[in-house]
């Protein structure tokens, strides 16, 4: 086992417990504790991937979020594949299996070198801006290019074993990020009896207080944060969640939180139960945002050859890891935490070459320590060029005037294998930018730090608050200002007692200036993993593209799996510089969710397979389906469609039930109609002003079928209600209408009629609905009930009471088929037995079940419409030709009637509805097909309507139709055509669309 | 004409009545399951409309039930003695759960007993109850429902109307340690299949 | 997601709960049958869409079935008051610029 960067004592790994991983088919070994970075570290593996456009080689230069270069392809099956795992927020799990995401055919030697090499004049700025201005189809040759040599990572190609769910929660304050201001911040609220949720990205909470050598209370920091975490797991109403990122941060304090619940364990979860991870819906109260702040890296020539480190993450993986990357070190800072790096590289036994700092007289406590120590000082210098190219192998020096943008003085060259950079911090603002406040620049702080958001209160490094001290005490005070916010007493928390270093001031470090020109020196990478350069920069605002959004589109900044995290800043500074402006007058781009990539497992959660949505079942669905139902989605309705015997097709089986119910009898499951009850003193004229006909006359246990419109005139439903009583109505409505027409009927009377004296109320899942049809439909029921059903007596139109099969029913008998028809509606817990005694008499009456198919076709060969189907929203009734439905001298102005003498609607050439015959009887046209009256015609042709339902009639013997014409009623025994894509254009005969018995007299016997 | 259709639907005994979940078996959840899952079927259920406002309806409502009114927001009344309870829905609607089989006559009394603008709905063969206890049964409901079920916010004789899953469904808390779920007959099936994975992390037991 | 207070449940709820409804205070014409084409059509087809203030209807759809009234900042789609039905809103846009609200 050998791991030669890792020092034997140190860091918060555990040494007792080696694990074995694979990078590229390669065995390393690493601790528990390690990240899957640290350990690649450790082994000295340098180069982690090739870059995206110019497939540079690329090492690990953070570590954490944003990481740019060290993006992973997960897992050791085809199932577990997880796509751009960034490898510094990766746990070192046994038999772990990683890949790099960039690099074919791999990434030491790289067909795509030479490309590369090439790829300047190739792929420069505005490569995709150009590339989609250029014809569409040279994209697609493209795309595969670039996919298959920079590679995006991929999707398993097989299922997911895993599950991955979501949890709801509601709390006072949620804090984000647990380092030392959340950490505060959650002592404080907990001692309140606040419900307080505080959660980090990192596998452990501590934030910073991991690896930083300060004392709290003259103890190491790790020992304060050991106690800090005791305390907030004994407090009842803390939720502590670590590995748990704050990706997206919605309206009103609503955030989601991601947290990885067995990715640090293996590839799939190991527990069959366990889900691989969890979105927590939190609504909070307050939100404290304490996401610390991200080192930005210097912008200089060949910043990206593997070597290449920030300042923070070489201290990091010092002091957590034990992992110093590197032998000699050269850094080039604009703050003291370069010095940090230097001190701890030192501690580690390594040789620490210079620390360049670009300040000309940096007097803080760590410069000093660092001086004492012996360590080379150069001041008012950078390292402006790395030489080397898969390691750093010298850093390139010079006096540097960042006024001026120009270097000075002498040059020297050092000779090193890593380079730490330090430009400074930037405040981690991404999620307060999501609702879409702008970050603000803050010019003592050089960062932008977060906008106003109601109701979300910065503290620490999110607030550019950087010093020890200042940053508990500001994780207090957000506290103690939450608390106060959602009415909670003041508490006293005592601070631990830091203490308070010296700091020299920062400079503004972004870009270092080269020997040449920008756009002719070594490229000056900004954003790493979009290979946006400097010179890019300045080309983009070169030509035109001066607004910061513009810049990022055209050259691509910030649009990686990263966001920009390292780079955006310093793009941004690039761009003023280089437009003459100042960094907040340029401005900055907004952030969006998520923070760090997810996968859609974590946003589907359980609502997915059969969970995916609800599926609505009636009463008998049980029966349906050993019946051997064929089912029809209806909203969100399970419907058997049609029911096959043997192997029937469906044509068969559709023409077996349609014969069944106009010579026999066919019995079909309603009981997904909606169903509303109506009572009150106002019902029936409630029922006069939203239905087009008339309902004044209505008596009692009479049926009447009802039209409703928008009041735009246009048709929105219809149905049959029924009069029980004479303040008592139940209304029927569409399947998929009922929910929106109990809405309706509530929107008119609470905020135009309240005065009426009505209620309205959901009946649809209490009453089952049995429609038996046919000519022996009278012969079945009477077999059943005590009803009198003489046809004088019980009449069409007319409900009546009584048993059935030993239930207490209501009988409508109303017709969709055109056949007698009697539609059973029985409370629900009965129907299995209603529908079984009926069965019982299956044999002597030839008693068919039949489906949603059997039924569009008898009620189309009925001309009866299907709104929605028939209609779309702009349809009025006299378009349907169903003037006798509209009474035109209610004394109410209804909803819709005065829209009906609208010019528009008042149109001779309106699309109206109309049968049609095809020439051909073998044709059934297809639904949708745009109707012309010259086939002709050149293209693109006049488009006169379109066939809105079309079936095969076993009992007419050929296809049928019902189309929306342009002036059809007009236009009876015309013949119209249906130009198909397949060439053939389809002829048919404008016929009236009823085409079965017209008179009404089958169901009427 | 008579203003209304009172009707008793009730079939008596003799006729099978089939529950909304009378198709699904039950499961056993080991030895301490951490959810315990119960079907309360063939309640009676009632939707009261009225005026919360007018006096006589309140005391009619009360003489009939043997328990006030809620007039509170998702006020839940229990009469324990009567095995019954009323749930208020919004400011002119209630629910009231019934033991089996009272229903009519409860319609009838009520009806008796009111006077004015109100409405009384038989509902029975829509709804049924989901009963969900064990140490588990918050955790469920946090994963299930976006309303706040923590004990703060939802204390013992509180019932919501509220999402649950992608359904609707009532949550209520008649004590201490039981939750009640009332849903649509239609979308009980979804009901507890979400249920059933959402508690395979706790151990289900299911006897339905 | 919004977080939106029932005047009727006189509670926050989530946003999924709800149903917009488009612009509140739409008013019918008393007497369709003789106001003119245009009256009619500004009342079916014309709605308002601030940048800022805006009064907008929600339907409780998934709670009370109740539909009241919402004043809304449509730029950063704070909530300033929700009201019931046939009250009018406290804070507009002439009382904002009046400086009548905090
Ligand atoms: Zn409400």
């Amino acid at each position: 086992m050998s791991q030669p960067n890792r020092l034997n004592q140190g860091g918060s790994i555990d040494r007792s417990k080696p694990l074995d991983f694979t990078f590229n088919g390669l065995r390393y070994s690493g601790y528990e504790g390690d990240t899957l970075a640290s350990a690649l570290l450790a082994n000295g593996v340098d180069i982690v991937n090739r870059s995206f456009k110019y497939s540079r080689p690329r090492g690990i230069v953070a570590s954490g979020a944003a990481e740019p270069n060290a993006i992973v392809q997960l897992g050791s099956t085809e199932a577990a594949q997880v796509p751009n795992v960034r490898a510094t927020q990766q746990a070192l799990y046994q038999g772990l299996s990683a890949r790099s995401t960039n690099g074919w055919p791999n990434v030491n030697h790289d067909a795509m070198g030479l490309l590369g090499k090439l790829g300047g004049p190739m792929m420069g700025p505005g490569f995709y801006y150009k590339t989609f201005m250029a014809p569409a189809s040279m994209w697609m040759t493209y795309e595969k290019f670039i996919r298959k040599a920079a590679g995006l990572g991929r999707a398993p190609q097989e299922k997911d074993p895993d599950i991955y769910d979501h949890y709801n929660h509601h709390c006072d304050l949620l804090i984000i990020g647990a380092g030392p201001a959340g950490l505060m911040a959650a002592l404080t609220a907990a001692r309140s009896g606040a419900r307080v949720i505080i959660c980090d990205e990192q596998e452990t909470f501590g934030g910073s207080l991991l690896e930083t050598a300060d004392l709290l209370d003259g103890k190491p920091a790790q020992q304060w944060l050991a106690n800090a975490l005791v305390q907030l797991s004994d407090c009842g109403d803390v939720l502590m969640l670590p590995r748990t990122t704050a990706n997206g941060y919605h309206d009103h304090n609503f955030v989601t939180l991601h947290e990885r619940r067995t990715e640090h364990l293996a590839d799939t979860a190991p527990e069959a139960h366990q889900s691989r991870s969890r979105m927590h819906h939190v609504r909070a109260g307050q939100v404290i945002l304490a996401t610390g702040s991200q080192e930005r890296p210097v912008v200089y020539a060949n910043n990206d050859v593997p070597g290449n480190l920030l300042c923070s993450a070489v201290s990091c993986y010092i002091r957590r890891y034990a992992v110093v990357p590197g032998q000699k070190l050269v850094v080039t800072t604009a703050t003291d935490i370069g010095y940090q790096a230097a001190l701890d590289w030192l501690d580690a036994g390594r040789e620490v070459v210079a620390v360049v700092d670009c300040r000309a007289n940096p007097d803080g406590d760590r410069v000093k320590q660092a001086r004492q120590k012996g360590i080379r000082i150069i001041t008012g210098s950078a390292v402006f060029e790395a030489k080397g190219s898969k390691r750093v192998t010298a850093a390139r020096i010079a006096a540097v005037d960042l006024d001026a943008f120009t270097l000075t003085g002498q040059l020297e060259e050092l000779a090193c294998d890593t380079i730490a950079s330090s430009g400074g911090f930037s405040p981690v603002v991404h999620l307060s930018a999501h609702t879409g406040a702008r970050p603000v620049w803050n010019e003592e702080a050089l960062g932008f730090v977060p906008g106003r958001v109601k109701g979300m209160i910065p503290a620490g490094g999110a607030d550019a608050i950087y010093s020890l001290p200042a940053v508990l005490e500001s994780g207090l005070q957000a506290a103690q200002q939450a608390l106060q916010s959602c009415g909670y007493a003041a508490v006293s928390v005592d601070l631990p007692k830091a203490s308070q270093r010296i700091e020299s001031k920062s400079a503004a470090l972004f870009q270092v200036p080269h020997l040449k020109p920008t756009s002719r020196a070594p490229k000056q990478f900004v954003d790493l993993q979009n290979d946006v350069t400097a010179a890019g920069i300045e080309l983009a605002t070169r030509e035109g593209f001066e607004s910061i959004e513009h810049v990022k589109r055209y050259t691509a900044l910030g649009f990686g799996t990263d966001q920009g995290k390292l780079g955006n800043i310093n793009g941004m500074a690039i761009a003023a510089r280089i437009l003459g402006q100042t960094i907040p007058e340029t401005g900055t781009t907004v952030f969006r969710p998520n923070y760090t990539g997810i996968t859609f497992g974590a946003i589907a959660g359980r609502h997915c397979g059969e969970l995916f949505d609800p599926e609505r079942y009636t009463a008998l669905h049980a029966w349906h389906l050993k019946r051997g139902a064929k089912f029809e989605d209806v909203g969100q309705w399970k419907r058997p469609w049609y029911f096959p015997v043997g192997n029937e097709t469906m044509h068969e089986a559709v023409a077996r039930e349609c014969q069944a119910v106009r010579e026999k009898v066919g019995i079909l499951d309603a009981s997904t109609l909606g169903k509303i009850d109506i009572q009150g003193a106002d019902a029936r004229e409630f029922l006069g002003r939203v239905y087009t006909n008339k309902w004044a006359q209505l008596g009692l246990n009479k049926c009447r079928y009802g039209l409703m419109c928008k009041d735009d005139g246009m048709v929105m439903d219809d149905g049959v209600t029924t009069c029980l009583g004479d303040n008592h109505f139940l209304m029927t409505t569409t399947t998929g209408g009922a929910a929106a027409i109990l809405d309706w009927l509530e929107l008119w009377h609470q905020t135009e009629w309240p005065e009426l004296e009505v209620y309205f109320n959901s009946v649809t899942d209490h009453w089952a609905t049995m429609t038996i049809t046919g000519p022996r439909a009278r012969d079945l029921l009477s077999e059943v009930t005590d009803i009198d059903l003489s046809k004088d007596s019980f009449k069409f139109m007319e409900c009546r009471e009584g048993m059935v099969a030993g239930v207490p029913a209501r009988v409508y008998r109303i017709s969709f088929t055109g056949e007698l028809t009697y539609e059973i509606n029985v409370q629900a817990n009965y129907a299995m037995h209603v529908w079984n005694a009926l069965f019982e008499h299956e044999s002597t009456y030839g008693l068919t079940p039949y489906g949603t198919e059997t039924m569009h076709v008898l009620r189309a060969e009925k001309g009866f419409i299907i709104v929605g189907q028939d209609t779309d929203g702009s349809v009025t009734p006299e378009d349907l030709g169903m003037q006798w439905c509209v009474g035109y001298d209610k004394p109410f102005s209804w909803i819709g009637k005065r829209a009906l003498s609208r010019p528009d609607t008042r149109r001779k050439d309106r699309k109206q509805l109309v049968g049609l015959l095809p020439t051909d009887p073998s044709v059934v046209l297809q639904e949708g097909a745009q109707i012309v009256f010259d086939p002709k015609q050149s293209i693109p042709m006049k488009m006169k309507g379109h066939v809105t339902s079309s079936y095969y009639s076993p009992t007419l013997g050929q296809g049928f139709a019902l189309a929306l014409v342009m002036g059809g009623a007009e236009r009876m025994g015309e013949k119209v055509y249906m130009p198909m894509a397949d060439g053939r254009v389809h002829e048919a005969e404008i016929v009236s669309p009823i085409f079965l018995d017209p008179k009404g007299e089958r169901q009427n016997v | 004409m008579s203003n209304v259709a009172v009707f008793d639907q009730n079939a008596g005994a003799g006729v099978l009545a089939e529950s909304p979940l009378s198709h699904v078996s039950g499961r056993k959840g080991g030895s301490s399951p951490g959810v315990i899952l119960r079907e309360k079927a063939f309640m009676g259920y009632l939707t009261l409309r009225g005026n919360a406002a007018d006096a006589a309806f309140c005391e009619g409502v009360e003489q009939v039930l043997g328990m006030p009114l809620p007039t509170a927001p998702m006020a839940l009344h229990q009469n324990t003695q009567k095995g019954s309870s009323i749930l208020w829905i919004s400011p002119d609607e209630w629910l009231i759960l019934l033991p089996g089989g009272t229903e009519y006559e409860t319609e009838l009394a009520l009806r008796a007993e009111l006077s004015g603008h109100f409405a009384v709905v038989n509902v029975s063969g829509g709804l049924t109850l989901l009963t969900v206890t064990g140490p588990d049964a918050r955790h469920l409901l946090h994963k299930s429902t976006g309303y706040d079920v923590h004990p703060r916010n939802f204390p013992v004789g509180k019932g919501v109307t509220t999402t649950f899953a992608k359904a609707t469904a009532i949550i209520r808390r008649p004590s201490e340690t039981t939750w009640e779920l009332v849903v649509r007959r239609s979308f009980a099936d979804y009901c507890y299949r979400w249920l059933v994975d959402a508690s395979r992390e706790f151990g289900l037991d299911a006897e339905i | 997601m919004l977080h939106i207070y029932c005047p009727y449940c006189g509670e926050h709820r989530e946003e999924s709960e709800f149903r917009p409804k488009g612009q509140a205070h739409i008013l019918r014409p008393k007497d369709p049958d003789n106001c003119s084409d245009e009256v009619w059509a500004d009342y079916l087809f014309f709605r308002d869409n601030p940048r800022g203030l805006h009064h907008e209807m929600w339907l409780h759809a998934t709670g009370c079935r109740k539909y009241f009234n919402v004043t809304r900042d449509t730029v950063s789609y704070e909530i300033l008051e929700t009201y019931k039905m046939g009250e009018q809103p406290k804070i507009t846009a002439q009382s904002r610029a009046a400086g009548g609200e905090k």
